[in-house]
């Protein structure tokens, strides 16, 4: 087999395994915190994309897509916080029912987004300078594919100081660790909730940008990512972010390591095997969290 | 608590009616002939995934329906059209013909875009002994006395393709396609005819239909360095593909890339930079020069908006009416069975593409062309075969043995 195959394999597991991080980031948080799943989540992905696109129209230039960016994350949060604080908060304590209700939501969103912008998908240009490729060790690695690596590193990064390092970290840890404690003690797990939420739809809209750059932006953009992105959170340990991340990049190198062997749509299903086989012996996944919140 | 569920429940009861109502409305508008009418259905999806590209070919038969009754219809009637919307989803398509032929009692319908609502409505047009007219390029391999097939057989678009890439040397072929029946179909027929002739098939990869990510694809490609990429990629998986082997350093002048299902409308939504240089095969571009080609772009532009683009399945849906009136005329009945008898036997009626024939096998008789996407998402031809192709639905290469007779 060729070398320089494999190498480029291991990028493409890399970069496809960076993507899933961005997707399935905001999923594990509300996960995490409140056990809450958020069928509307890949939704907010696919507006992201939409804010991508609007943005580049308003911003046009190199500055566009980290303006898109920023936008998105911003758009994403409120739209995160309306969700929380109109539906998910309502439904708390029924978990049968959050989903029924966000899978509703998701529904009407993909609705709206057919009704705004149309059945078919927009185009996001890539600026100038995230064309093209740089040639590494004879492998040429597109740029965008760098840019989104790096982008779900610093996310990654970020999120990691803002859950250890500041006095809001702090107190989503606490509610994360026992909520009845934490609210006993003057936590406002409300308040906790809904920043978690808008902080993990934030994340999401960013993924939306960064789908935007690979594809066309449609109506059900989010649909094909979050299945996947269901199997990171499970496969990382419901709710552990380092956990989600590394089970992000295994999914996306299995996938692609497979594809030396077998053709692309067959991967699909050794991925799958692969998971199956991984939580059987792994029923916890990854990384194990502790929380009071899964002893009940 | 109740209360306010109940309430909920009423005001989502009351937008539902009034959603139901709207449509109905839309009915009623496409059914404004009275009198003595015949009525016949047009059954494409109006919504979901497939609407951007189907709603272009109901208008085009809508076309075809107005021109017609203006001119004073078909055997004296006027053409009551009734429009249903197949949803992009198989079943709906099969319970709206079910709908059209057993309630509205129609005499013919025209429609179906996909294979998987083709092969869906076809056991409803087999039981009632119907006739539909369908009007996109497909698989062949189905043959069936109750489907016009005049959208183009394999052997009139992707072998002429094949034909055409062997003549310019190229020996070593990459398949790319959306998972299911047609391409995988198109992809086998074509990969016969490359090992039979001794050509090379680099590789075969397929994407679920609507997948976004390309990279493995795309590795493949680049590892196989093939003289030539056949994309049956369907609806907006083609933008990610092409932005990503733009990505990776392989646009179109690169590696070259024959598409089937690249047309002027998709070209225009996907942004025509991206596809610029690529190839398609149809049996129609907007760019074919005749009379009656002018006067259908000018009359769809006129009806449907400046902006309009025309692709050969709208030109398909179009045509279809005219073979059926003419059948019908031929015929002197509306029964299904003498039409399609007659629609077999007439002579060759003037289109868009020229003047075209139905063969005893169901399908249309046509000419095949190659096209270069330009700057614009227009399309250059390149190639046009020596003589209209006779169709055959079963390749002799990939299905010998195999005919389609319709006694």
């Amino acid at each position: 087999m060729d070398i320089g195959f494999l190498i480029g394999q291991i990028f493409n597991g890399l970069s496809v395994g960076s993507i899933y991080i961005l997707a399935a980031l905001g999923l594990a948080l509300s996960f995490g915190l409140m056990r809450v799943i958020n069928m509307a989540h890949g939704e907010i992905v696919m507006f992201g994309g939409y804010v991508a696109y609007l943005t580049i129209k308003v911003v046009p230039g190199p500055l566009g897509i980290p303006a898109a960016m920023l936008a998105a994350l911003v758009v994403g949060g409120v739209l995160g916080a309306v969700l929380e604080t109109t539906i998910v908060r309502r439904l708390a304590e029924r978990p049968l029912e959050t989903l029924l209700a966000t899978w509703g939501v998701s529904l009407i969103a993909q609705q709206a987004a057919r009704d705004l912008f149309g059945a078919t998908g927009v185009s996001v240009t890539a600026p100038p300078w995230m064309a093209g490729a740089i040639d590494i060790g004879g492998q040429s690695m597109p740029v965008t594919r760098l840019f989104i690596m790096l982008v779900a590193g610093l996310a990654l990064g970020a999120l990691a100081l803002l859950l250890t390092k500041t006095r809001i970290g702090l107190l989503v840890r606490a509610a994360n660790q026992d909520r009845a404690t934490a609210a006993a003690i003057g936590v406002n797990v409300r308040h906790v909730d809904m920043f978690v939420f808008a902080l993990g739809s934030g994340v999401a809209g960013l993924a939306g940008v960064i789908l935007a750059l690979l594809g066309p932006v449609t109506p059900t953009v989010g649909q094909s990512y979050i299945v996947t992105a269901f199997l990171v959170v499970i496969l990382g340990g419901l709710g552990s972010i380092a956990g989600t991340a590394i089970a992000a990049i295994l999914i996306g190198l299995v996938s692609a390591l497979a594809q030396i062997f077998v053709d692309v749509s067959f991967s699909t299903v050794i991925t799958l095997l692969f998971v199956i086989l991984f939580l059987q012996f792994r029923p916890q996944g990854v990384v194990a969290v502790r929380s009071r919140a899964l002893d009940d | 608590m109740i209360k306010r569920i109940n309430r909920t429940i009423a005001v989502l009861l009351m937008a539902g009616t009034a959603l139901t109502a709207c449509s109905k409305a839309e009915e009623k508008t496409a059914t404004a002939a009275g009198g003595d009418a015949v009525k016949v259905g047009v059954l494409q999806s109006l919504s979901g995934t497939m609407a951007i590209s189907e709603v272009t070919v109901k208008n085009a038969s809508m076309l075809a329906i107005d021109e017609i009754n203006a001119a004073g219809g078909v055997l004296g009637k006027q053409i009551e059209a009734v429009v249903e919307d197949g949803a992009s989803d198989p079943a709906i398509f099969a319970q709206k013909a079910t709908k059209l032929v057993e309630s509205d009692k129609v005499a013919t319908v025209f429609g179906g875009w996909t294979s998987a609502s083709r092969k869906a409505m076809l056991p409803v047009f087999e039981k009632s002994k119907n006739l539909l007219w369908y009007p996109v390029q497909f698989e062949g391999n189905e043959c069936s006395p109750n489907i016009m097939y005049s959208g183009a057989q394999p052997n009139q678009q992707a072998l002429p393709a094949y034909d055409w890439a062997k003549s310019k040397g190229y020996k070593t072929f990459f398949l790319v396609g959306s998972d299911y029946v047609y391409p995988r179909t198109a992809n086998l027929i074509l990969a016969k005819h490359i090992t039979a002739d001794g050509l090379k098939v680099a590789g075969e990869e397929y994407q679920a239909l609507g997948g976004t990510e390309f990279s493995g694809v795309i590795a493949k490609i680049k590892a196989a360095k093939p003289d030539l990429i056949f994309n049956t990629l369907n609806g907006d998986s083609n933008v990610a593909f092409f932005k990503q082997m733009a990505a990776a350093g392989m646009s179109p002048d690169k590696i070259p890339v024959m598409s089937f299902s690249i047309g002027e409308q998709e070209a225009k939504a996907m942004g025509p930079e991206l596809v610029k240089g690529s190839y398609a095969a149809w049996n129609y571009f907007q760019t074919l020069e005749n009379p009656e080609n002018a006067k259908f772009i000018a009359a769809y532009k006129a009806k449907f908006g400046a902006d309009a683009v025309m692709t050969d399945p709208m030109i398909h849906g179009y045509l279809d009416v005219y073979a059926w009136k003419a059948a019908v005329e031929k015929a002197g009945d509306f029964d299904p069975a003498k039409v399609r008898a007659a629609a077999v036997a007439m002579d060759p009626i003037p289109s868009p593409l020229g003047p075209v024939k139905f063969a005893t096998n169901n399908s249309l008789t046509q000419t095949g062309y190659i096209g270069e996407a330009d700057a614009a998402g227009q399309f250059k031809i390149l190639w046009t075969s020596t003589a209209p192709i006779a169709p055959d639905p079963y390749d002799p290469v990939a299905f010998p043995g195999k005919t389609c007779v319709i006694g």
